[in-house]
């Protein structure tokens, strides 16, 4: 990857640049795979890419960025996600 | 070279359009849209051949004007007084992010009174924008300006947006005689930018991210230290632009006549051009004065003003006022001198010419008059009549 030397603010794209921001989270999104059927809208709308796309087309949640937004579970037409608290840590 | 005889906007969009920018993104606003239609004109022309966005407003001018330089290409626009307020947020944006936009500025009033003329409160009130900032007194002038200011701003050292300044009307809708090099010759002068970091899908980064406080720190110094490089690059650019095409506006400041001067008149833009008549007719007097005419406001010729300090009196002339204290220009000499000065000199003050009222060499004459004869205040409104309807 070219790197600058620069006297501005600028960053390079890697996993966990902001650090793990899962401990942001309040709420936490839960899978149901039963319900799930594999449409990936969650995928689509994730604003963080912490839903994961697995090669079946199924998907799991990277609770390590995760922030708890909730849009997943806004978007999931089967009612497939719910937003439980997070238990103290 | 060609001599083409047309208004400051125009010359300005000539200059502009020579400089082979990638982009210009432009809202009309009086005093400034004919630079921007002569743009329009010469993309139609073929003269021009960067993109030209147009956009809703100011705001989005300059945030264009910021997407299109960091994606490595040379970038120009042009603004005016509530268009240049309305940038303000993304002022500083371009600045910190070091950005080399260079954009005009036809300083005219800020309302309300709604009132079109010349008045330069609308660039001064950007004065902490970490924006270079130029005063031009004549056509010639704003066209060597311009160019100068793209090498200057895409120095890898200075890495600043520049903005260069002209009066509305007195200049933007003004004709006068301009030499125009030939565009091989801009070329030589000014090759294709080299941008010191890029957007680019290649190698994707960010930019603006969010940065602690060490670092942020770091930012605002280097700005600071590439203010202080510009005034040294200032003057080398000035004095190879004399080399190649044997004109010259001076360099931070234009001094005239100042050699053996007692009273030093310091003003900016057209009252600096006014006052040059000033000063022969005074001299005619045999009254030894001169003028510094401000070219640069930021970086502030502070060393050049302790100089002038030194050696005579001096008589600021501001057409602003920082509402609550004074003259912008008169308070920033005052202030270089405090500390440094051995000497009894004293610093008059004038506000003069807000709302666009005129100032003629007889007012600037006047003016020195008053000073000379120990008549005037430390810091007054030149004839201001509270009366006057």
């Amino acid at each position: 990857m070219k790197r600058y030397n620069v006297v501005t603010s600028i960053s390079y794209p890697k996993i966990g640049a902001m650090g793990k921001t899962g401990r942001w989270r309040v709420f936490k999104p839960v899978l149901d795979k039963t319900k799930c059927v594999n449409c990936l809208r969650c995928w689509i709308f994730c604003p963080e890419g912490s839903i994961k796309r697995n090669k079946d087309d199924t998907v799991s949640i990277d609770y390590e960025y995760c922030k708890g937004c909730g849009i997943c579970a806004n978007e999931c037409k089967v009612k497939a996600i719910t937003m439980e608290r997070e238990e103290s840590k | 070279m060609t001599i083409m005889i047309d208004t400051g906007n125009y010359i300005a969009a000539k200059a502009a359009v020579m400089a082979k920018p990638d982009v210009v993104a432009a809202y009309p606003i009086t005093p400034q849209t004919t630079l921007v239609e002569g743009i329009a004109n010469y993309q139609e022309s073929g003269e021009f051949k960067g993109e030209y966005i147009c956009v809703e407003s100011e705001h989005s001018v300059m945030s264009a004007c910021i997407g299109a330089s960091a994606t490595g290409v040379r970038t120009f626009t042009g603004t005016s007084s509530h268009g240049l307020l309305l940038m303000h947020e993304m002022l500083h944006w371009a600045a910190l992010a070091r950005l080399p936009i260079v954009m005009c500025n036809i300083n005219r009033v800020i309302g309300p009174g709604w009132n079109i003329w010349a008045d330069e409160n609308d660039s001064i009130s950007q004065r902490d924008t970490g924006w270079i900032q130029f005063y031009c007194s004549s056509n010639q002038e704003i066209f060597d300006t311009i160019i100068q200011s793209f090498k200057l701003a895409e120095n890898k050292k200075i890495l600043l947006p520049v903005m260069i300044n002209y009066n509305a009307f007195i200049l933007s809708h003004t004709s006068m005689p301009v030499e125009i090099p030939t565009q091989q010759e801009v070329d030589n002068f000014l090759p294709k930018r080299k941008p010191h970091w890029e957007l680019d899908i290649d190698n994707p980064i960010t930019f603006g991210n969010i940065i602690g406080p060490t670092h942020y720190e770091k930012v605002r110094r280097a700005m600071q230290d590439a203010h202080e490089c510009a005034k040294e690059l200032i003057p080398k650019i000035a004095k190879e632009w004399k080399e190649r095409f044997g004109r010259y506006h001076g360099d931070l400041i234009e001094s005239y006549r100042c050699n053996d001067a007692e009273y030093i008149v310091l003003a900016m833009g057209a009252i600096g051009a006014e006052s040059k008549v000033a000063i022969d007719e005074l001299r005619e007097e045999n009254i030894n004065v001169g003028l510094a005419r401000i070219r640069t406001f930021r970086p502030f010729p502070k060393e050049e003003i302790i100089k002038l300090g030194k050696q005579a009196d001096l008589i600021v002339i501001d057409r602003n006022i920082s509402a609550g204290s004074g003259g912008v220009l008169f308070n920033e000499v005052k202030s270089s001198l405090y500390n440094e000065m051995d000497t009894d000199t004293k610093v008059s003050g004038f506000i003069a010419g807000l709302g666009g009222k005129d100032v003629t060499y007889k007012d600037i004459e006047l003016m020195c008059q008053k000073v000379i004869e120990g008549k005037a205040k430390t810091h007054e409104w030149y004839g201001f009549n509270r009366e006057e309807v």
